[in-house]
């Protein structure tokens, strides 16, 4: 198979598959003349009147806004904490158990204190995604610093670097890799929270238009198609975070695709 | 423990009688009275080493053979400075040993390449201190030299494996050091690689003159290299045979002098040269 060939696969193969299951879906709910669930035309058209009141852009853009803050504050939080749990021993032995205590905690537990301490503010949401995300990158970048190989730093150290050019010149680059890998799975809680986190703590988002259009109306064209943007956004996001383990600096750290 | 009998060292005679080359007054490196012990999964101590002794001269080529797992490896790295001995000394030119520097560059067996940097900027690694216009100099000669002039930019995954030990090989040389330590450097190269990087290693030790410490397993390859070869025994290992090599480069595989060195130490090892029988002596 040709490389063109193979990637109009990739592309036609599940875009039929999502056509086909589509077309179940309408026609399951029409012949069945079940109200359970809005049929995907409902859906399409609840999205599009969602736009005409500029509530689609306005609740995508405040989930969004809320996953940057709470993501990238872990990213900032975790990675260098993580390095330095990996590479400093008694750190590691002093830090683990908590965070090995704190790490089972689902995210929606914390949602009183959230509420609690920041009231019905953005900030609520920022701070349950960052718990959500901030283990699992400090977890992941812990485990790349011990997962260096040793001919690494045994290469570095005869090549007479000094402590933080160790550091900038061996360590990040060789655990960049699997921290990407820690980055996407954070990215994907992150995602997944933001939805719990805006049923409850705030007013705006698409978590909390899944929760509003079920309370105010029973509208659940508006609940599934709530649904379906969440599902889209997260494969963007998905993708998005692809994209870095695509750069050659990292691109070694990866099975040959 | 080992079934090693009481290690009785045989004298260390030159493999041709011919005059000894003449000592210089300062080894590049001297191993005196070294041991090295582990604490093994009883907390029993494992010995490894048992009072090692050997010195090379500066500029020479010097191999040490061995059984798989007898220590070679870690008395490489104890001289290396990356292991510490249990007992004993280690002085590199004149100056007990502190550690590792880049005066001294290791070749590793499982490949030490970056695999994050590309192949020009691996070569540079250890010449962060150089003048840009002199670096780009010296990474251009070494490339050359190895024979990777066109991958500049290329990172190692794109690299075979042969070509990825010769990008090593140009970072310990453009370091400049005065010692290469190689653990094993081609052990995973393919034969015919295997053979064209020996030459190739001989035809650059012979321009540049450094000093190398080179640890294999395989007998061949020492006797191809080396100009003296220091054969350990098994665990608890020592340094049980000295063979000198007084053969001139570029080495004759056919020739009766290599064919005769090889056997040698073939024979102190213990092994046979016929495939069938018992492959052990001892």
């Amino acid at each position: 198979m040709t490389a063109a060939a193979s990637r109009t696969h990739r592309v036609l193969a599940p875009i039929s598959l999502a056509g086909v299951l589509l077309l179940l879906w309408h026609l399951t709910v029409r012949l069945s003349g079940s109200d359970l669930l809005p049929t995907p035309i409902d859906v399409a058209k609840g999205i599009g009147e969602l736009a005409r009141h500029g509530l689609l852009a306005k609740y995508i853009v405040a989930s969004l806004f809320r996953v940057t803050w709470g993501f990238g504050l872990a990213v900032l939080v975790g990675v260098p904490l993580g390095l330095m749990l990996g590479w400093f021993r008694p750190v590691f032995s002093a830090v683990n158990p908590l965070i090995q205590i704190l790490r089972p905690i689902s995210p929606i537990a914390w949602i009183p204190l959230a509420i609690l301490w920041f009231g019905v503010t953005d900030a609520a949401p920022i701070f349950l995604i960052f718990l959500a995300s901030v283990f699992p990158i400090t977890v992941s970048a812990c485990a790349a610093v011990a997962n260096i190989q040793p001919v690494y730093i045994r290469a570095a150290r005869n090549f007479g670097l000094s402590r933080p050019q160790l550091f900038r010149r061996v360590i990040i680059p060789a655990t960049l890799p699997q921290i990407i890998t820690g980055l996407r799975i954070a990215l994907g809680i992150a995602w997944l929270v933001v939805v719990a986190a805006e049923m409850i703590a705030v007013n705006s988002g698409l978590g909390y238009l899944i929760i509003d259009a079920r309370n105010a109306g029973k509208r659940y064209d508006l609940v599934v198609a709530g649904m379906v943007l969440i599902g889209l956004i997260g494969l963007c996001l998905d993708l998005l975070v692809r994209r870095l383990e695509r750069f050659d600096e990292v691109r070694w750290g990866y099975a040959t695709t | 423990m080992s079934p090693n009998p009481s290690p009785t060292l045989p004298v260390a005679a030159p493999f041709e009688a011919r005059e000894p080359k003449p000592v210089p007054p300062r080894p590049a490196i001297d191993v005196r009275g070294v041991w090295m012990s582990f604490t093994g999964a009883q907390a029993e101590p494992v010995h490894v080493l048992e009072r090692i002794d050997l010195s090379v001269a500066p500029g020479e080529f010097v191999c040490i053979v061995g059984p798989s797992g007898c220590g070679k490896s870690t008395l490489l790295n104890i001289i290396a400075g990356f292991l510490r001995a249990s007992q004993g000394q280690v002085t590199i030119e004149g100056q007990p040993l502190a550690g590792p520097d880049p005066s001294r560059v290791f070749v590793f067996q499982e490949n030490g390449v970056f695999p994050w940097l590309t192949v020009r900027q691996n070569v540079e690694f250890g010449l962060s201190r150089t003048p840009r216009a002199e670096r780009a100099k010296v990474v251009a000669h070494y490339l050359d030299m190895v024979g990777l002039v066109g991958f500049e930019d290329a990172y190692p995954r794109q690299l075979s494996g042969g070509m990825r030990q010769r990008v090593e090989i140009a970072r310990a040389l453009a370091a400049n050091p005065h010692i290469i330590y190689m653990d094993e450097p081609f052990g995973a190269l393919d034969f015919i690689t295997r053979l064209k990087m020996r030459a190739d290693l001989t035809g650059i030790w012979q321009r540049e003159r450094k000093t190398i410490l080179f640890v294999t397993h395989d007998i061949e390859e020492a006797v191809q290299l080396a100009d003296r070869v220091l054969i350990m025994s098994r665990r608890p290992a020592t340094i049980q045979e000295e063979v000198r090599i007084d053969l001139p480069r570029p080495r004759d595989l056919d020739s009766p002098g290599y064919l005769r060195a090889r056997d040698r130490i073939f024979h102190s090892m213990g092994m046979s040269l016929r495939v069938g029988e018992s492959a052990v002596e001892r």
